[in-house]
């Protein structure tokens, strides 16, 4: 193990020395003080060691150990005002759910999350909780340290793989069949939420997925080694189970139109959460030279279609010594972990701005770092050289500053004029986010999109249709799981209503 | 799951398939395309245009050429087996208008795809003349299919082995100069093909159609593998196509990008002929009209 990294065994023999005093007074009826729970040491989730993991997909985060969970609980103040509730998009009934796990009772944990975010496994890993749930706790807030706010992601994803593992998960209750048919089109976290919450009323739901697979981002986009898709596919199970119909290979806007769904194929209401997908280029000279890559493609090659597993995929994937990644959000971590995967010798992260602006989250960060890609902060190509053939050997890069805040409220970058130099590199990874895909607009009559592509919609996520509702990046921009899950209920209760009342 | 209904081999490495998709057979327009994997879990994705469809039977038609491990695993699939994935109909459909006489000018596989162009074509109530090209006769395909359609057809092969011994742009050229000149072109192909038509047309002001077929992985606007720089923006082929202005495209930065895994291909290019047993194709002549279909399929 590397140096300093602690092995899962190690943790798992702390937390166990500082546990077991402490089951011992509760079980004398002794109360645990604030102070003495503030005194817990914030768990560290084990992982795989940098170095092994770097040539493997398989997940990076190996979870905490039972005697972590309960001690992670443990550090939970439990406050009445309840700030992590707040903090949290689909408002998780987060003390609630940790009291549970101080009682050892994972199954009642989980139900409670249940209660408001169907997809805890998934959240559990790729929430951005320091920026959520994390950032309002008091116990991080006392201690004066974000990175000591309870785990709350990491007790999370605990008890719902537990529930999974253990053959715990509940099958959700369906009621009595309504007759209604709604649409879900896209079956990425919005749809997967609203495709739950309509079937859950009794309603027949058909799923379109446009790819072979379902799951959308969480398949295509997010890698095995941070989100597993045995775990996605245990959420699409449960949907079956519910009794929801899945069509893959089904491009709505192509395929049939929202409007033949509607009108002659009997649906009474749709749902699009269809995500962004429409990558942004640099629009610098040289963008289409061979060896630049979106990071929706080049995690897609390696990702759903497997083009890390060479002897068996049949999609190639582009061979790197030198990759440079620009961006430095979720998706440019995960393109640049994943090309250090794919055997690059050297992967740089290519960001506008500095570490603290970065819209990547903490944890991937670091692991990014211990995994040896390297940053290099206030840096953006200006222009993406070739050689004769047409192949990326290098790239113009020109240093910035931090200038006033922007829209943003983070500090803008400046360019600084003359400080172009070359650098040399043979991929480019372009992670700049996604504009919205223009294909529903273009075939839907009447559904008013914004300037920049993105669905209009309401309050209860119904846009300028009737029966038509939307949610998720095609109406956030690019955002993260959890929020679109938040549109997805929303969207899914206006649906139950609206089909109540007609 | 689509059930294959009938399979044809039209010359060497040349096929024709019918296969089950009565919603694309309903929804597809002249000029659209599909996107084909043969196996959920280790397949690969590729896009192919759609050469005919029958919305009443609900079959769908498409011509390929085994250029890699997935056309050469599809050329294997026989009537009563089935296509695990197909999803389309993929890319906007061709304009379609009445617009007096138009070219259409097709070379090798690329004639499939534009035998609807000038089907939809002639039906709009233009005058419909087409000069199909091949290597040699026996890589001439749709002959009968085309004749019987257009009001003029002129076959052209390199080797003078049938028809007329000539490439695709020489007649072109010739009707062209004629007064009047065609209101429009159209030309699918090879990309060499495509870009020589263009600047055949070009000098004249006549209006050309070309149909892009490029690298893609999902075909509905996510990866933006498929870009292409036309007029000097970045189109996607995929939402923004497949069809563009041939004057505006950049046909040899489209040459280069579809050469991206070439390394790749090279490499398993052995192995797949060994392991599918069918013999390697002789090498084909720098700039002659070959497939249309290339799509980073690995050979």
């Amino acid at each position: 193990m590397s140096e300093g990294i602690k092995t899962k065994e190690q943790l798992d023999a702390e937390a166990r020395v500082l546990l077991e005093p402490l089951l011992r007074r509760k079980a004398a009826g002794e109360k645990i003080t604030t102070k003495e729970r503030l005194a817990i040491p914030v768990q560290e989730m084990p992982t795989q060691d940098p170095h092994e993991r770097a040539c493997t997909v398989s997940e990076v985060a190996l979870g905490y150990s039972e005697a972590q969970v309960r001690l992670e609980a443990e550090r939970c103040l439990n406050c009445k005002n309840e700030p992590c509730v707040n903090g949290c998009p689909v408002r998780v009934p987060i003390p609630r759910f940790i009291s549970q796990i101080q009682k050892g009772d994972y199954k009642a944990a989980v139900d409670v999350i249940k209660e408001t975010n169907l997809l805890p496994s998934v959240c559990g890993r790729v929430c951005p909780q320091e920026k959520q749930c994390q950032l309002e706790c008091t116990v991080g807030k006392s201690l004066k340290d974000i990175g000591k706010a309870v785990a709350i992601g990491r007790l999370e994803r605990f008890v719902a793989d537990w529930e999974r593992e253990n053959g715990q998960v509940t099958p959700p209750q369906v009621k009595p069949k309504t007759g209604k048919k709604v649409a879900v089109i896209g079956s990425g976290p919005a749809g997967i939420t609203v495709a739950a919450d309509l079937a859950r009323e009794g309603h027949e739901v058909h799923l379109f997925e446009a790819f072979h697979k379902t799951g959308g981002v969480m398949v295509y986009g997010i890698p095995e080694f941070r989100l597993p898709k045995a775990i996605v596919q245990a959420e699409i199970d449960q949907l079956t189970k519910m009794g929801v119909k899945i069509q893959t290979n089904f491009l709505v806007g192509r395929t049939r139109t929202i409007e033949d769904l509607l009108k002659k194929d009997g649906f009474d209401a749709a749902f699009v959460g269809v995500g962004a997908g429409l990558p942004k280029f640099l629009g610098c000279p040289g963008e289409n030279l061979v060896g630049v890559f979106s990071a929706n493609e080049y995690l897609t090659r390696a990702n759903l279609m497997k083009a890390y597993d060479s002897k068996h995929a049949a999609t190639p994937i582009y061979k790197s010594k030198i990759v440079a990644v620009i961006g430095g959000g979720n998706v440019a971590m995960d393109a640049a972990r994943m090309a250090l995967r794919l055997g690059a010798e050297q992967v740089h992260v290519i960001y506008r701005r500095t570490r603290d602006e970065m819209p990547a989250r903490a944890e991937e960060v670091a692991h990014a770092e211990e995994e040896g890609i390297q940053f290099n902060f206030l840096r953006n190509p200006t222009k993406i050289l070739g050689n004769d053939k047409g192949r990326v050997v290098g790239m113009e890069v020109q240093k910035f500053q931090l200038g006033e805040p922007d829209a943003s409220g983070r500090r803008s970058p400046v360019p600084i004029a003359g400080s172009e130099y070359q650098f040399d590199c043979d991929t480019v990874i372009v992670a700049l986010g996604n504009e919205s895909n223009p294909l529903l607009g273009k075939t839907t009559e009447g559904l008013v999109v914004d300037k920049k592509g993105r669905i209009v919609v309401g309050a209860d996520q119904k846009t300028s249709l009737d029966s038509v509702y939307a949610g998720g990046d095609i109406v956030l921009g690019a955002a993260t799981v959890i929020l679109a899950m938040g549109e997805g209920r929303r969207a899914a209760a206006a649906i139950n209503q609206l089909l109540a009342k007609s | 799951m689509h059930l294959i209904v009938s399979k044809k081999q039209l010359s060497a490495d040349v096929y024709e398939m019918t296969f089950e998709a009565p919603l694309i057979a309903q929804a597809r327009r002249a000029g659209q395309f599909l996107i084909l994997q043969i196996d959920t879990d280790w397949g690969e994705r590729i896009p192919l245009t759609i050469a005919d469809g029958d919305p009443v039977k609900g079959t769908i038609t498409i011509v390929f050429q085994t250029v890699g491990a997935t056309t050469h695993r599809l050329a294997t699939k026989e009537p009563g087996q089935y296509l695990e994935n197909v999803l389309g109909p993929l890319g906007n459909p061709t304009h379609i208008e009445k617009v007096g006489t138009v070219v259409c000018v097709g070379g090798g596989i690329g004639v499939a795809p534009l035998y609807p162009i000038a089907k939809a074509m002639k039906e709009a109530g233009n005058r419909v003349i087409a000069i199909i090209g091949a290597r040699t006769k026996d890589l001439v395909i749709f002959e009968d299919r085309m004749r019987s359609l257009v009001d003029q057809l002129i076959i052209v092969t390199d080797d003078g082995s049938y028809g007329r011994k000539a490439l695709v742009t020489e007649p072109l050229k010739e009707f062209c100069s004629q007064d009047p000149k065609p209101d429009l072109a159209v030309a699918i192909g090879p990309p060499i093909m495509m870009k020589f038509c263009a600047e055949t047309t070009r000098p004249f002001g006549v209006p050309t159609v070309v149909s892009l077929n490029t690298i893609m992985i999902d075909g509905t606007g996510m990866c933006g593998g498929c870009r292409v720089s036309v007029g000097g923006e970045t189109k996607f082929v995929c939402v923004d196509g497949p069809e563009f202005d041939g004057h505006k495209v950049d046909f040899d930065n489209m040459m280069t990008r579809l050469r991206s895994y070439k390394d790749r291909e090279d490499e398993d290019h052995h192995i797949c002929h060994i392991g599918l047993g069918i013999e390697p194709a002789p090498e084909q002549k720098a700039g002659t009209p070959v497939a249309s279909v290339s799509t980073g399929e690995r050979k």
